[in-house]
């Protein structure tokens, strides 16, 4: 496989799993505003949806105060918002575009069927009522594509290769949600805890879409520690930092067997860093983790997730000049 | 201008035999339905994205070329007639090409004037003696065809350096079987769907010789911005090859090679679909960013096939057209089988005379040019239009030839207000290889507006599914 159709596929899978996130963090953020609420908390909320999405500074600087409409309209359609709905679905069509032959026809006509669908939607048309079922639509686009992925992909290296962004995305969005929050996990909040916190723990699952399982899984009512521990160290929840590595090991592990002789010492490095990432969620405990800081944790983890990333586009030539191996 | 041929009803008779089927199932059509169906294939093309970019036009980057439901019909024996002159064609133009970069017999022979190859653009001196495998050049091939009657049919270009629709050929046909396919129940269309084979067989039996693997094929692209880009990435994945842009590929130990997630990879042959000038800026354009630095030397040195060859399009210059006829007779021996335009070449006194004296009867056309940008129309042009023409010929009539305004053959279309006639061509695909392969009837482009003559699908033409019936 080309270099450059490798580094398409990487971040096709990216953005599409980025716009899944925003549209899930959008549909948290305005269900939290129509609660009733006493004092501040809007912009608060807002902030750190912006924040968790990475692009709260972008969004000050264009509009100075948050405000339902302006921020719904920045994350969905704003073309200027790297991060919007709108640019992600624009950048992985256009990856997908570039790397036509390396799709199969239901992945390309669900992603390109999905990008018309939303290109000829006019955000002043949009009334508040068709929100919430928009962000629906966007979350079902997405599932729809990696539907079509799952189903008629070749298991070579383009499969591989589009799992690698997918998990490596979410892996980043899942843990800079709790970042973004880690505070309303933290252990003393139990004792003030009343209320807001619960609805900050329930918008913190629903955010990945965990709010129901959760309580399969713990049989237990939301409580801090467990749903760090649910979205950081279990494996049955699809969208935990554990997951994620499982399916980022086996990535790796699947490429490097397809490369067969081909393998560098580079793609070993990728595979060591992997490794090592997952020994820490599968070996880590909660109280542990919170005892030497749940936010020392988050962004230790985020900075390896990161890492990773960038040692699979060097190890796999993404961009490189002809380095032979 | 005479009453034009219809392919489906002549002259106004009766319906002609290969349409018999196809009338009775409009007859039996409304033409809401039709016009519904005409939709959903849009949707369709829309969908798989087979789309093309218009120069020129900023803001539309990514268009449909219309598409008509009503198809295109050859018989049987008509086709017979067509392909022999085709393959007739398509050898004596590599001869041709062949012996214009090696001994220039033709020249000799006093059959075309030396000025005529020497001077031009389309002529690489960089090929002279360059040893091609199988000493073909032009390996795919699009000849433009149109019909003026029953039994008149003439060549209007040989393209020869890289002709594209062959994927809307295909792809129409998809859509045709997909949405009507009682149509094909009832007659017996040859299949067109082996082209893709057919072009990764041609492409690799044109593999440099002594390669000790199997060759190594790949698509090269100028990129997504392109207008044709489509079809490269459409091609290649239907040949299960590579598509690979310039910054792909590098030049380096005596190769050609791409680079892949695991390192270099040699690349044999390369069907590129980008223009001589750009392939490499050692040899070619120094500003050129699509090629790639070394590759003409590769080349050159045997070790990669580079298909359509640079070059090659020395044969398909509009003003070496004018000469096919003689071309035909020198290198096999026969009067051509298919018919020339009578064409008037503004570099011959007499003939620009004649030309500016009938500017409003002719069309016009730059002996570079393609896409029917910059030509002229005489019988539907403005005075204006004709004036500037008068001017652009007068100032350098080496660059334009003139041919008469032909009656090209109409055939029922679906428009605005109903079915009506429109003008079509053909352009039928063949490749050049070990052997030659034909690919039956080729893509027919109609002219959607009213009594337009241009056909190209950068000035709003359409396409429509072309049947050749079996006996």
């Amino acid at each position: 496989m080309l270099g450059r159709t490798a580094n398409d596929l990487f971040w096709m899978s990216r953005y599409i799993e980025r716009a899944e996130n925003i549209a899930r963090l959008l549909e948290v953020g305005y269900r939290i505003a129509l609660l009733p609420r006493e004092g501040h908390g809007q912009d608060e909320e807002w902030q750190s949806t912006l924040r968790s999405a990475g692009c709260e500074e972008r969004y000050l600087e264009k509009y100075g105060a948050y405000e339902s409409a302006d921020v719904v309209n920045f994350m969905l359609f704003d073309a200027d918002n790297p991060s919007s709905v709108y640019s992600c679905l624009a950048a992985a069509r256009r990856n997908a575009r570039a790397q036509r032959i390396a799709l199969t026809r239901e992945m390309w006509e669900s992603l390109n069927g999905a990008w018309i669908e939303f290109s000829a939607k006019n955000p002043a048309k949009l009334k508040s009522n068709e929100l919430p079922p928009l962000f629906d639509w966007v979350k079902d686009r997405s599932a729809l594509f990696r539907g079509a992925l799952l189903n008629t992909i070749l298991r070579n290296d383009t499969f591989y290769i589009s799992q690698l962004g997918t998990f490596l995305e979410r892996a980043d969005n899942t843990a800079r949600i709790l970042d973004v929050k880690y505070y309303v996990l933290l252990p003393h909040n139990e004792l003030v805890g009343g209320e807001i916190d619960s609805v900050q723990w329930a918008a913190i699952l629903r955010s990945v879409s965990a709010h129901r399982s959760y309580r399969w899984v713990y049989k237990d009512s939301y409580k801090p520690w467990r749903i760090a521990d649910y979205l950081i160290l279990n494996r049955q929840m699809p969208r935990s930092l554990r997951s994620c590595y499982e399916e980022i090991v086996s990535a790796l592990d699947e490429l490097s067997l397809f490369y067969g002789t081909a393998r560098t010492a580079k793609a070993n490095r990728c595979q060591e860093l992997a490794r090592e990432t997952m020994q820490l969620l599968a070996m880590g405990e909660m109280t542990a983790i919170f005892q030497s800081g749940l936010h020392e944790f988050l962004l230790d983890f985020i900075a390896r997730n990161n890492r990773l990333a960038s040692e699979i586009s060097t190890a796999y030539h993404f961009t490189d000049d002809a380095a032979p191996c | 201008m005479p009453r034009a041929f219809d392919e489906m009803n002549g002259y106004g008779g009766e319906v002609r035999e290969p349409y018999l089927t196809v009338d009775r199932w409009l007859q039996s059509q409304q033409v809401e339905d039709l016009r519904r169906k005409s939709c959903e294939a849009e949707s369709l093309f829309r969908r798989t994205g087979i789309t093309f970019a218009v120069y020129g036009d900023g803001a539309a980057t990514e268009r449909l070329i219309p598409f008509d439901i009503i198809p295109r019909i050859l018989s049987a024996s008509e086709w017979r007639r067509l392909a022999a002159g085709i393959e007739q064609r398509v050898r004596a133009l590599n001869a041709f090409i062949y012996d214009i970069y090696h001994r220039q017999e033709i020249i000799r022979a006093g059959r075309i004037p030396e000025d005529l190859i020497v001077q031009n653009a389309a002529f690489l001196p960089e090929m002279m003696c360059v040893e091609p495998a199988r000493g073909v050049y032009a390996h795919v091939i699009g000849i433009d065809i149109v019909r003026t009657s029953e039994n008149e049919f003439f060549v209007l270009e040989d393209n020869t350096r890289t002709p594209s629709g062959v994927s809307y050929m295909l792809e129409n046909r998809e859509a045709m079987m997909h949405m009507f396919p009682e149509l094909f129940a009832r007659n017996r269309v040859a299949a067109i769907e082996d082209y893709p084979d057919n072009l990764r067989l041609t492409l690799e039996s044109m593999a440099p010789a002594g390669l000790d693997d199997e060759p190594t094929v790949a698509v090269l692209t100028p990129g997504i911005h392109n207008s044709a880009y489509f079809e490269h990435s459409f091609l290649a994945d239907q040949m299960g090859v590579d598509l690979v842009e310039g910054q792909d590929l590098v030049v380096t130990d005596g190769a050609l090679q791409m680079k892949t997630t695991r390192g270099l990879k040699r690349v044999d042959v390369l069907y590129r679909r980008v223009d001589d000038a750009f392939i490499d800026p050692l040899t070619f354009r120094r500003d050129s960013m699509l090629g790639v630095p070394g590759m003409f030397d590769v080349y050159r040195a045997g070790r990669l096939t580079l298909v359509n060859a640079p070059g090659a399009g020395i044969a398909d210059d509009k003003s070496v057209y004018t000469y096919m006829p003689e071309i035909i007779e020198f290198y096999t021996g026969r009067a051509p089988i298919l018919k020339n335009v009578p064409t008037y070449v503004c570099r011959k006194p007499d003939d620009l005379a004649y030309v500016l004296e009938h500017l409003s009867e002719l069309v016009v056309k730059q002996v570079h040019g393609s896409g029917g940008y910059g030509m002229l129309v005489g019988p539907t042009a403005t005075r204006d239009e004709i004036d500037m023409f008068r001017m652009l010929v007068k100032a350098r009539p080496d660059r334009y030839i003139a041919q008469p305004t032909l009656a090209l053959s109409t055939c029922p279309t679906l428009v605005e207000k109903g079915i009506a006639e429109r003008h079509l061509d053909l352009r039928p695909f063949v490749l050049v290889g070990d052997r030659v392969r034909l690919t039956p009837g080729g893509l027919t482009r109609v002219a959607l507006r009213d009594g337009s003559l241009v056909v190209n699908s950068s000035q709003g033409g359409g396409t429509k599914d072309t049947w050749v019936l079996q006996d």
